[in-house]
């Protein structure tokens, strides 16, 4: 049998980390291919429910990355995104899923290299969690 | 609106996608995704033939949605906004899949970017379909612009704007315009004298009719967007009205209180009732109120009396609060130089004749603390040794770009030690001399010729021996360690970002790279651009560069900050929120979260009952979404990012996995 492969969704902010990930393309930085992008303009336009929602669909994990706090393009949405963030681990765990298949990153649009590390770190733990049986699309 | 009817175009972008994502088989595959009616691949999307065949596929094919899989949206999405509003379809029915920075460029494997770029493109296509066209309005620009930042780049920034005919504020932290470029004596590789080139400059902004000028100053509050900033500038007091004052300086000399001169790097003493130096723009006193006795104890006073006729004197001033409304912002906030004493190896904060670069040119200075006589302890030094690098290349401190200069101001200040004194032994220490600029070689030749030494070679320490300075370093080009005693030793220090620059960088939402210089919009195509409209970069504070590129890219930002001031109108965000009536229950959320304050409640009329509602700000709304996040009831929408839009595309994520 093969190796189990994650998937990923990753929300990444229009300014910082997708800006971020756009770098570490361009210097040719590799990093393992489970996680898709969606962008959003801001890591506080993340709605809890886009985070059940991917889990429920069928993603392993989910990954929200912004700006580094205090560098917020729209001065505090990434605070609101902390937030919700600590409230959704909560969340999760209240409804029998790991906490930890949600992540939640500060990457700029300076730190390709970062983003590149980001990936693989977050792959290789939810590669190690295993995949998420008991929350798939049969609900929906 | 018709039939969604979505066109697929899938670049190869040369190689750069087509190398790892098989095109061919990717584009079979948007063919049959849903509402999809028509998936081509073609070699360059962006160029002239490609985008004809988007606008002719969308006549023919009468498509309402377009997506492009092609590089990044920050790359290419304005261009192909504007072959679809050219083919009469709103430009803002585009959805762009990153298959090139996310996915062929980082993924080698064919197999698996090859199924990631599928899994991109079929979630660009769900989104695509329930796109909405959105409406852009102009807004009338207020012709007007801020340079913050008075050195040489502030300075040509906010005279080439001025010239073209706008009203420029020019705020400077300083007393003084003129920034580190006054400080220097002469510049390389002509020789020409720092001051006497710049303070025609200076007295040009000093007495340009378009240019308001606002010294001692810094600003507190930035608001607005392009077009329309409202910027509040902090007036701090210096204590001498400065209309009144006619810089007689007869008040210097009542003043009893002496502090290090700033302006000399405090290698001499200045009263502190001061004028920096004596071209300062503008020509007026001013008492620092950390050494002065009144400020600081109410007590003295000796200087209030003398100015009887002016009464220029005013040490009661309090801080002033000024708001400017500006279309455009550029920032030419500069740099500071690197503090030695992060290197204790090499004696800086240990022996006074270990001296930085731009003490040195102090020392050197005509209007220097010696004016002009390298002396050190009242002699003049016979061995002099540079060393290079110091706080540039460096990874031991976290610094590892060339500051660009230091390399030459080494060659220029051991040619004035060589002219000053010509039977000095001058050494310099260096990693790689880097001559690049135009006439920057055949200068440092030039030095080598009058017999300057150079050793290859990276300084381990410089320490006494007896009461003689020793340097320490391995001549790495013979494999042998040297030691050179000298009498004054000169650290090339390099450029590194203002440590004061957080409070502009936050007010201002500028993001920086990774060696925390405010990172550019692009680093080849938009080089003073920001990420934010309307703000511009100039000088130093984007990264360490040479006067003549300081004063070009000065006036590039000039010409770029007067695009939207000539044009007159801008475009304004169409990105913006929305609010269903019939769905709001009014519960506030959204306007505690905006951090723009652009909802608020308002009252209508729904089923016969009067009920409050949010109602959106479209000029003040900046499109975070964070209120979309917050809505219970999801009333509140971000067009083009609305939850609809964002669940279709995990929901098609959801179907193409593994």
């Amino acid at each position: 049998m093969s190796e189990f492969e994650p998937n990923i969704v990753a929300f990444l902010c229009n300014w910082c980390s997708y800006a971020g990930a756009d770098l570490t393309g361009t210097t040719r930085t590799r990093y393992p291919p489970n996680v898709k992008v969606i962008r959003v303009m801001c890591t506080g336009r993340v709605n809890p429910l886009f985070v059940i929602q991917a889990l429920r669909q069928g993603a392993d994990g989910v990954l929200i990355s912004g700006c580094h706090p205090g560098e917020c393009h729209y001065l505090k949405g990434n605070y609101f995104a902390r937030r919700r963030f600590t409230l959704m681990r909560s969340l999760l765990e209240f409804i029998g899923v790991n906490p930890l298949r949600l992540r939640m990153s500060w990457v700029s649009a300076s730190e390709g290299k970062k983003f590149a590390g980001v990936i693989t770190e977050v792959t290789k733990d939810i590669k190690k969690i295993g995949p998420l049986k008991s929350f798939k699309r049969e609900i929906l | 609106m018709g039939k969604t009817k979505v066109g697929v175009y899938i670049c190869h972008c040369g190689v750069n996608i087509k190398y790892s994502v098989d095109v061919t088989e990717l584009s079979r595959f948007a063919s049959e995704l849903p509402n999809v009616s028509v998936a081509k691949d073609y070699i360059y999307l962006c160029s002239d033939p490609g985008q004809e065949l988007i606008r002719n596929e969308i006549k023919e094919f009468n498509l309402s949605h377009i997506v492009v899989a092609a590089c990044s949206p920050w790359m290419h999405e304005p261009t192909f906004r504007k072959v679809l509003k050219s083919t009469g379809i709103n430009p803002y029915c585009l959805e762009m899949a990153n298959i090139r920075e996310h996915c062929s460029w980082v993924h080698e494997d064919s197999e698996k970017a090859t199924r990631k770029a599928k899994s991109i493109l079929a979630a660009a296509v769900a989104k695509a379909s329930l796109l909405e066209p959105l409406e852009e309005k102009e807004v009338d620009v207020i012709p007007a612009a801020l340079v913050l930042g008075g050195g040489i780049a502030g300075i040509q920034a906010a005279l080439d704007i001025a010239d073209t005919g706008f009203k420029v504020y020019l705020v400077e932290k300083e007393p003084s315009i003129g920034g580190h470029m006054m400080q220097l004596d002469k510049t390389f590789p002509t020789l020409d004298c720092s001051a006497c080139i710049l303070t025609p400059k200076m007295s040009d902004v000093g007495n340009h009719p378009n240019i308001e000028l606002y010294t001692y100053s810094e600003i507190s509050e930035v608001k607005g967007y392009v077009g329309n900033f409202k910027v509040t500038v902090k007036k701090k007091p210096r204590y001498i009205i400065e209309d009144k004052c006619n810089g007689c300086g007869i008040c210097v000399s009542y003043c009893p209180v002496e502090m290090p001169d700033p302006f000399n790097m405090g290698l001499s003493k200045t009263k502190c009732l001061y004028i920096p130096f004596p071209q300062a723009v503008p020509a007026c006193f001013v008492i620092d109120p950390d050494y002065c006795r009144y400020t600081l104890r109410r007590e003295c006073k000796q200087c209030d009396p003398v100015c009887k006729d002016l009464k220029a004197i005013d040490l009661k001033q309090k801080e002033q609060f000024i708001e400017v409304d500006v279309g455009t912002i550029i920032v030419a906030t500069g740099f500071d130089t690197f503090d030695p004493a992060l290197k204790p190896e090499l004696g800086y904060s240990l022996y006074p004749n270990v001296i930085t670069g731009l003490e040195f040119e102090r020392l050197s200075s005509a209007s220097g603390p010696t004016t002009g006589d390298i002396m050190i302890n009242g002699k003049k030094p016979k061995n002099v040794v540079f060393i290079q690098c110091v706080g540039s290349r460096d990874k031991s401190i976290g610094n590892e770009y060339c500051s660009r200069v230091c390399c030459m101001y080494t060659a220029k200040q051991a040619h004035l030690i060589k002219e000053k004194i010509p039977d000095a032994k001058v050494t310099v220490f260096y990693i790689d001399v880097r001559a690049f600029g135009k006439g920057f070689e055949e200068f440092y030749d030039r030095v080598k010729q009058e017999g300057v030494i150079y050793i290859r070679g990276n300084v381990s320490e410089v320490y006494k021996r007896g009461d003689q300075l020793v340097v320490k370093a391995e001549d790495t080009l013979i494999g042998e360690l040297v030691e050179v005693e000298t009498d004054l030793v000169v650290l090339a220090v390099g450029m590194v970002p203002r440590n004061d620059s957080s409070t502009v960088n936050s007010l201002l939402k500028l993001s920086q790279s990774s060696d925390k210089f405010l990172l550019e919009a692009h680093p080849k195509l938009r080089p003073v651009d920001t990420a934010s409209d309307g703000i511009f970069l100039a000088g130093c504070c984007q990264g360490p560069k040479d006067i003549p590129d300081t004063v070009a890219q000065a006036s590039a930002a000039a010409a770029k900050a007067c695009i939207p001031l000539s044009q007159g109108k801008v475009t304004t965000e169409a990105i913006i929120s929305q609010v269903d009536e019939q769905l709001c229950r009014g519960c506030g959320f959204c306007v505690e979260v905006c951090p723009y304050e652009a909802i608020e409640l308002k009252s209508i009329e729904r089923y016969g009952q009067t009920v409050e509602v949010a109602a959106v700000n479209e000029v003040l709304c900046k499109s975070c979404g964070a209120c979309a996040a917050a809505c219970l009831s999801g009333a509140i929408q971000q067009k083009s990012f609305t939850d609809e839009q964002l669940l279709s595309m995990i929901a098609s994520l959801g179907e193409y996995y593994e």
